[in-house]
């Protein structure tokens, strides 16, 4: 009887040591690196990047991390983080942290600008830098472009580049007027960036157009 | 094909080659016979003979498991037939102590109105006697003859008419004495109710006093037959077990409902307290685990109130403190409990919080029309109820104790008993599969011999020519000798 009486309290005593003691495993966490394009050809896009913002903010949960970045003309660079936040284990702070990131983004968006070339390999080399900084477990570069890389001559980015363990996602990829005359472009450059991609390490490459189903994000195929 | 075709010994001819190969078979199964029967018995008999020997011990197991099984159940059976029938007695003390004590005064006050009605009605007895006197002067002076006398006649009118007035008087005398008489008689009547209704009063509380004996009775008659071990009180106390199991399991159940409620009104916001962030495991938040461990010192706190109540008796050192430290014991468990409900009522009111400022965010996110904000006292309905939920439900998870130990103490029973079934059960088998074997071993037999008939023929005819041969050799000897 004695014993019965000891092993329930032992195991009482052993949960609320497991409670109180546990360590913060980011394992379970998610962290996502949004790529936003504002090169002329997609600036004007921009507006829909709120939403994919504002869904992002109302699925992800205390604890998991968010960055906003503008891909322009070289973008591996901190200065064109334009929100980034890892929010707080407590949801009434995260909820607050999620309302300042929702006025930052909305606040750049309203004043952005048009960038002469397109650097998505700076922006998505500068995304893997952050997402392995946070520790989280699921690691996502959203990217919210139309995917035609352009360079000036200067920049550099012909060499192979690491996203290990990081699922990469473009999202609402426009056709350009040349993709319209031959499609073969548009779905060239798809299977061109799903290569390099792929090449790099990531684990998943995955291309979302309809932007009601945006909680395909989240979702592995 | 070639190397389907290579056993046979004439390969142009495949009937004689099986033949040949048959017979060949054959002969090398006759000339192997005697060993391949020993082998078929040896197999047969290790096989079986493990098997019955381990089906032998089983049922010995299994009896030695139920012969356990019946001593812990009537102990247990005899331990709470004891506690039951010492509960009775205490009641009887009680009702004893609370009724009885009273009754010499009970009994004085009955015998004083008795006394007093005695007296009452003695005094109602007393009816004023005639005057005896009269009637014989009245005689005497009626037997007086008047002769036609005035003066007698005179005289007998005077006597008449003082008679008269003598009879009047005396009739308003009687008149007057029965109606003090009746007078006495009504005063009667509190003293005969007082007096009925403490009879009563009596009757009740002897009429409660032989009902508790008569379970007392009961009590101990079930007690006897636990202590001489009948089959009748090992009967009832396992049937006794399944119900108890059955009914504990029941409630159990519904009080998992109840704790799973619990857990649903506090796992959101222990999120807040602990952070949502931290995961146990891939899919366990350690605010899940923080509400659940809640949940559980709420069942342990009131597992510690009961017991310290003396309703449940999981542990007996709690039982057997002393008064003053089991009263301590109460009042902290009882400290703690409701601490725990206030601290639960007040998450379920975080949680409604939480849950507006979640809505809040999504509709600011998604550039929505806020919803009709409900200050009213319709939309605060959700909120107190499920503080009252909060609040109630630790104490009625606390009264969880009760179907645990029922449930501790009858599944000891119910699974002896499955378990001594089980045992009988592979005991059963076992032995089932021991003559199988047997048998199997004996049909192998059987079955060799009809593969190698034909030599087993042939030997039988050589046999029987060889018996002919010695009865014919034997025949004329023996005849010689009749001759001689």
């Amino acid at each position: 009887m004695f014993n019965r009486a000891f092993l329930a309290a032992m195991l009482t005593a052993g949960l609320t040591v497991a409670a109180a003691g546990c360590v913060d495993s980011r394992s379970q966490a998610n962290a996502v690196y949004v790529l936003v394009d504002t090169s002329g050809t997609y600036a004007n896009e921009a507006g829909k990047a709120q939403l994919i913002i504002n869904y992002l903010l109302g699925t992800l949960q205390p604890g998991d991390s968010l960055a906003v970045a503008r891909v322009k003309s070289r973008s591996f660079s901190e200065k064109d983080i334009v929100a980034k936040a890892t929010f707080d284990s407590r949801p009434t702070q995260a909820n607050a942290q999620k309302r300042v990131f929702r006025d930052q983004v909305g606040s750049f968006l309203q004043t952005v600008q048009g960038s002469a070339y397109t650097d998505i390999t700076g922006g998505m080399i500068q995304g893997a830098e952050f997402l392995n900084e946070t520790g989280a477990g699921k690691k996502t570069i959203l990217i919210f472009s139309d995917m035609q890389e352009e360079l000036d001559k200067v920049t550099v980015r012909n060499f192979p580049i690491s996203l290990k363990n990081i699922r990469v996602i473009a999202v609402n990829v426009t056709k350009l007027n040349t993709d319209n005359i031959d499609p073969r472009r548009y779905l060239g450059r798809l299977q061109a960036w799903q290569k390099r991609v792929e090449s790099a390490g990531a684990s998943e490459w995955k291309v979302i157009n309809d932007l009601e189903r945006l909680d395909a994000i989240f979702t592995k195929s | 094909m070639r190397d389907m075709n290579s056993w046979l010994a004439l390969p142009d001819n495949s009937a004689l080659s099986v033949l040949v190969v048959l017979i060949v078979a054959m002969i090398v199964l006759y000339a192997a016979r005697v060993p391949m029967h020993g082998l078929f018995r040896a197999s047969g008999h290790a096989l079986g003979g493990p098997m019955r020997l381990g089906a032998r011990w089983l049922a010995g197991v299994a009896e030695a498991m139920k012969l356990r099984n019946r001593a812990v159940l009537l102990g247990q059976g005899r331990r709470e037939t004891g506690q039951r029938v010492e509960r009775e007695f205490e009641r009887i003390g009680i009702l004893v102590t609370r009724d009885l004590q009273g009754y010499p005064t009970l009994q004085r006050r009955i015998l004083e109105e008795i006394t007093r009605v005695e007296e009452d009605f003695r005094k109602c007895g007393e009816v004023p006697p005639p005057p005896p006197d009269w009637v014989e002067a009245v005689a005497a002076v009626a037997e007086i003859k008047t002769g036609g006398g005035e003066v007698v006649q005179k005289i007998l009118v005077e006597i008449r008419d003082s008679i008269e007035r003598i009879h009047d008087k005396a009739i308003a005398e009687y008149r007057r004495a029965y109606q003090t008489r009746h007078g006495i008689l009504e005063g009667f009547m509190p003293y005969w109710r007082s007096l009925d209704t403490t009879m009563k009063q009596v009757d009740t509380k002897m009429a409660h006093l032989q009902e508790s004996a008569a379970t007392v009775d009961a009590q101990m008659e079930k007690y006897k037959k636990i202590v001489a071990k009948t089959s009748e009180a090992e009967t009832t106390l396992t049937n006794s077990s399944y119900t108890q199991f059955t009914i504990s399991i029941i409630v159990l159940w519904i009080a998992l409902g109840g704790a799973f409620i619990n857990f649903k009104l506090i796992a959101l916001p222990m999120s807040e307290m602990v952070g949502a962030g931290d995961y146990l495991t891939a899919s366990l938040r350690t605010s899940e685990v923080a509400a659940l461990v809640i949940i559980l010192l709420e069942a342990s706190m009131g597992l510690f109130l009961l017991e310290s109540l003396r309703i449940t008796h999981l542990f007996p050192r709690i039982a057997n403190l002393n008064d003053r430290t089991r009263r301590r014991m109460i009042w902290i468990s009882l400290a703690l409990l409701v601490t725990l409900a206030g601290i639960e009522a007040a998450l379920a009111l975080m949680r409604d919080m939480l849950i507006a400022d979640k809505q809040a965010l999504l509709q600011s996110l998604a550039s929505a029309p806020a919803a009709a904000s409900g200050d009213g006292w319709i939309s605060r309905i959700p909120t107190a109820g499920q503080m009252i939920l909060g609040f109630m439900l630790p104490f009625a998870l606390a009264f969880v104790a009760i179907p645990l130990e029922s449930f501790i103490h009858s599944a000891r029973t119910v699974c002896g008993v499955l378990a001594v079934d089980f045992v009988y059960t592979l005991g059963f088998v076992l032995r089932v599969l021991g003559n199988l074997v047997r048998l199997a071993s004996r049909v192998l037999l059987h079955f060799y011999d009809l593969l190698i008939v034909l030599p087993l023929m042939a030997e039988q005819l050589v046999k029987s020519l060889r018996g002919r041969e010695q009865r014919v050799k034997a025949r004329p000897l023996d005849a010689t000798n009749t001759r001689a």
